[in-house]
């Protein structure tokens, strides 16, 4: 049996997203710049793209710049929006969980003269209430006279957990400064609002609610300017120019739609499918608990520490059982380190490393689930068994 | 019966007995691993490509020089054309961290070693405890019950005295049991060396024959994680990295006699038997004949200095009995290449031996392994003292 439990990293196409993704790379191939009718077919299709993009996330469409995807998204937030403003000197607050493609950002401008906060999140009181979710209030305190932007993200990809976005972009608001919030994580898994939430910058993938690789948008609030990242023509209302990625803005386009429309069924369905496992894993397996607020948190996401118990090892054995799922960001060597989200939650180096990450998606079924109950437990205590942290390997050093 | 064949009767009931069950490849990214994923993937056994992320390139950045380090262990290069070689026939492929058992018992020791004057084989504890002790862990936590290798050197269970085997490579020039000389019968029990029996000829032959991606792959034949900047460089950024000022310094250079003939630039920069970059002349040549941590001083002496008859041997691991019944007649290999030399090998302790050779042997250097033969097989075997 096969049991995709990764829908984190990346999820399947929908076959209507393909369906409708595929004359844009035959019949449809036009360039959506050119002025003929083939160009205008294209151009057609973006525009609706568009539309239901801006649906998704109740923007307008104008405000919607579809990018390469959710990393291209959230260096165009950052340095465009940083480079737009004319602040001598300049300070951005970013949350210690937020994705690399945001922390690698910041970290980036650190290094080229602007100060940069970090805002921790919190360990989590009895019941887990709060771990994993940074509070508005350490946003607040971090706030500068020269601080231009705060980026928080909106669910973690690793947690799950949900960040308490609508505060902070009062903070935000009331000192003047442009909010960026990634919701890579929650777009299609929980209702996106940009009105509601307060941002001024969002950034989407299409590939994490069952649209293509390669394609994601960032929402820029009208009136907010942001510096190109990029130099060309005049494609994106010169924010990001380059001739369009038909296909792709047509695949985003159709999954924005059906996640609009599926939104309510699946997130029910699958919560309870997520917490069958997780309840199952925990009665079964001794030494496990959960990381992240159990109810801030997306429907589909589960991290489960799995005491003494190597993560590498856990996730290899479960591969080689048919199941996929994740330790948490993986280093491009295709090796894992500990998870920086999971030390930011207060996780130590060791249970860090004996974390797994099970991530649900549309296709889920219940008899995969019923699969991964009757496996993980086994594999954990194998691995237990067998572990190599032996006299051999615990050589006192200095 | 010829011993051989009794042995091969063992081996295929315990293959029959693990058939179902896959055996883990260590896949280094070089020809002779990927040889061995191949070949047994040919075989049709069910295997797991593991490689060992060990050490971090980017630790250590000014020593990588400028553009990328070409066949460097744990380069991303070598993780892809491991990667490249499973993807080619189809073998399940992971990359497994072991970056910090591999700092713990790799290469802090290296570094401390050079420190206290010795000479260290960061392979040999390579093999001990991380490829046979972190990845054969893993490899049984994932239902791998043995692992193989790209090494040369033969293993065989002894059904006399029940004891697992460790001898020479059919390939004598490639032989590299003096590296694995330290394997437990558990280690050596799940251990296979497919290598062993074929000459690195046969193995490129192979390797072309079955399409091994990296057929025509240089060898490397350096420490994996020194950059070819050398290992004093190493050292010292090694130490600056931990925040550590250098703990070897400066010091005399004497001759034997007594006579201070210059300064040493810090013990670590030198090892016993070495002639060239010493920086002085005193009118005949003069080699490095001991490393004296006590008083941070570099002894030197003629050529004939460097002979010594015997040497003691801490560490001790048999491989062909528990513990020997007397002493044991040995041909004894003092440093990878050397000749072994016939010598008399007597237990001082339970892990310690006395070695007394035959014939007096050139350069005896601490930190090396000593390593017991009694023709192909290894006797045993363990690290010079002094």
């Amino acid at each position: 049996m096969h049991v995709y439990l990764d829908y984190n990293a990346t999820t399947p196409v929908a076959p209507a997203v393909l369906d409708a993704m595929l004359p844009f790379f035959r019949e449809n191939f036009g360039n959506a710049g050119s002025v003929h009718t083939p160009g205008q077919r294209a151009r057609a299709a973006v525009d609706d793209a568009r539309d239901a993009v801006a649906a998704l996330i109740g923007a307008k469409p104008s405000e919607i710049v579809f990018t390469s995807g959710g990393t291209e998204a959230d260096n165009l937030a950052i340095y465009g929006s940083v480079a737009a403003s004319s602040k001598p000197r300049k300070h951005v607050i970013a949350s210690a969980i937020d994705h690399h493609a945001v922390l690698h950002t910041c970290e980036d401008l650190a290094r080229n003269g602007v100060d940069v906060t970090f805002v921790p999140v919190r360990h989590g009181s009895e019941g887990r209430v709060g771990q994993g979710i940074v509070d508005p209030e350490d946003v607040h305190r971090a706030l500068r006279p020269r601080t231009v932007l705060i980026t928080v993200m909106h669910a973690n990809n690793e947690l799950g957990t949900i960040q308490p976005i609508e505060e902070i972009s009062r903070i935000a608001r009331e000192a003047g400064v442009l909010f960026h919030c990634d919701a890579v994580q929650s777009a299609g898994k929980i209702p996106v609002d940009v009105s509601r939430l307060g941002v001024d910058l969002l950034s989407i993938s299409a590939h994490k609610f069952c649209g293509p690789k390669g394609v994601g948008a960032l929402y820029v609030r009208s009136g907010v300017s942001i510096v190109p990242r990029c130099r060309g023509g005049h494609a994106e209302r010169d924010r990001r120019p380059g001739t369009e990625n038909v296909p792709g803005i047509v695949g985003i386009g159709k999954a924005a739609e059906l996640a609009r429309v599926k939104l309510t069924d699946d997130s029910g369905r699958i919560a309870a499918l997520r917490d069958r496992l997780e309840g199952a894993l925990l009665e079964q397996v001794s030494n496990a608990f959960v990381n992240g607020d159990p109810t801030q948190r997306v429907p589909n996401t589960s991290n489960i520490t799995f005491r003494a118990a190597g993560g590498e090892a856990m996730l290899i054995a479960l591969d080689l059982q048919g199941i996929a799922c994740s330790t948490g960001a993986a280093c491009s060597s295709g090796s894992t380190e500990p998870s920086h989200v999971l030390l930011a939650a207060g996780l130590s180096h060791d249970d860090a490393r004996s974390s797994l990450r099970f991530s649900l998606g549309r296709a889920t079924t219940a008899s995969e689930i019923d699969y991964a109950i009757a496996t993980v437990p086994a594999v954990v205590e194998k691995i237990r068994a067998l572990s190599p942290r032996s006299a051999a390997v615990s050589v006192p050093s200095r | 019966m010829r011993p051989e064949t009794q042995t091969e009767a063992v081996r295929d009931d315990a293959a029959f007995a693990l058939a179902d069950t896959p055996i883990a490849v260590a896949m280094s990214g070089g020809v002779d691993s990927s040889t061995v994923a191949a070949m047994l993937r040919e075989s049709g056994r069910p295997v797991v490509g593991l490689t060992m992320q060990l050490w971090n390139q980017r630790r250590l950045p000014h020593l990588q020089g400028d553009g990328p380090a070409p066949h460097r262990c744990c380069s991303l290069d070598d993780v892809y054309d491991a990667r490249r070689v499973a993807e080619h026939f189809g073998i399940p492929f992971y990359v497994v961290n072991f970056e910090r058992a591999f700092e713990e018992t790799v290469v802090r020791p290296f570094v401390e070693d050079y420190l206290a004057g010795r000479t260290p084989i960061p392979c040999t504890r390579c093999n001990n405890d991380v490829k046979f002790a972190e990845l054969l862990a893993t490899s049984r936590q994932i239902g791998a019950e043995r692992i193989a290798t790209g090494h040369y050197a033969r293993v065989r269970h002894n059904p006399e005295t029940g004891r697992y085997e460790l001898l020479r490579a059919v390939d004598e020039s490639k032989d590299q049991t003096y590296f694995l000389f330290g394997l437990t019968q558990e280690q050596l029990s799940r251990a296979e060396f497919p290598l062993g029996e074929l000459t690195k000829r046969e193995v490129r032959e192979i390797a072309r024959g079955l399409a091994v991606p990296v057929a025509e792959k240089p060898e490397s034949q350096e420490i994996c994680f020194v950059p070819s900047g050398g290992y004093v460089q190493f050292i010292e950024s090694y130490l600056s990295e931990q925040g550590s000022t250098l703990a070897s310094e400066p010091g005399d250079m004497i001759l034997t006699t007594g006579e201070v003939v210059g300064r040493h630039e810090g013990l670590h920069h030198y090892t016993v038997g070495q002639r060239r970059g010493l920086g002085i002349a005193v009118g005949r040549p003069v080699f490095v004949v001991a490393l004296d941590r006590e008083r941070n001083r570099l002894i030197l002496g003629a050529d004939a200095e460097l002979h010594a008859e015997a040497c003691d041997v801490r560490d001790v691991n048999w491989i062909a009995w528990e513990q020997p019944h007397g002493p044991v007649k040995a041909q004894v290999r003092i440093r990878n290449r050397h000749e072994p030399a016939d010598a008399t090998v007597t237990a001082t302790s339970e892990a310690t031996v006395r070695v007394e050779f035959d014939e007096p042997q050139r350069a005896i250097t601490p930190g090396q392994a000593a390593v017991f033969y009694s023709g192909e097989r290894v006797l045993g075997g363990g690290w010079i003292a002094k």
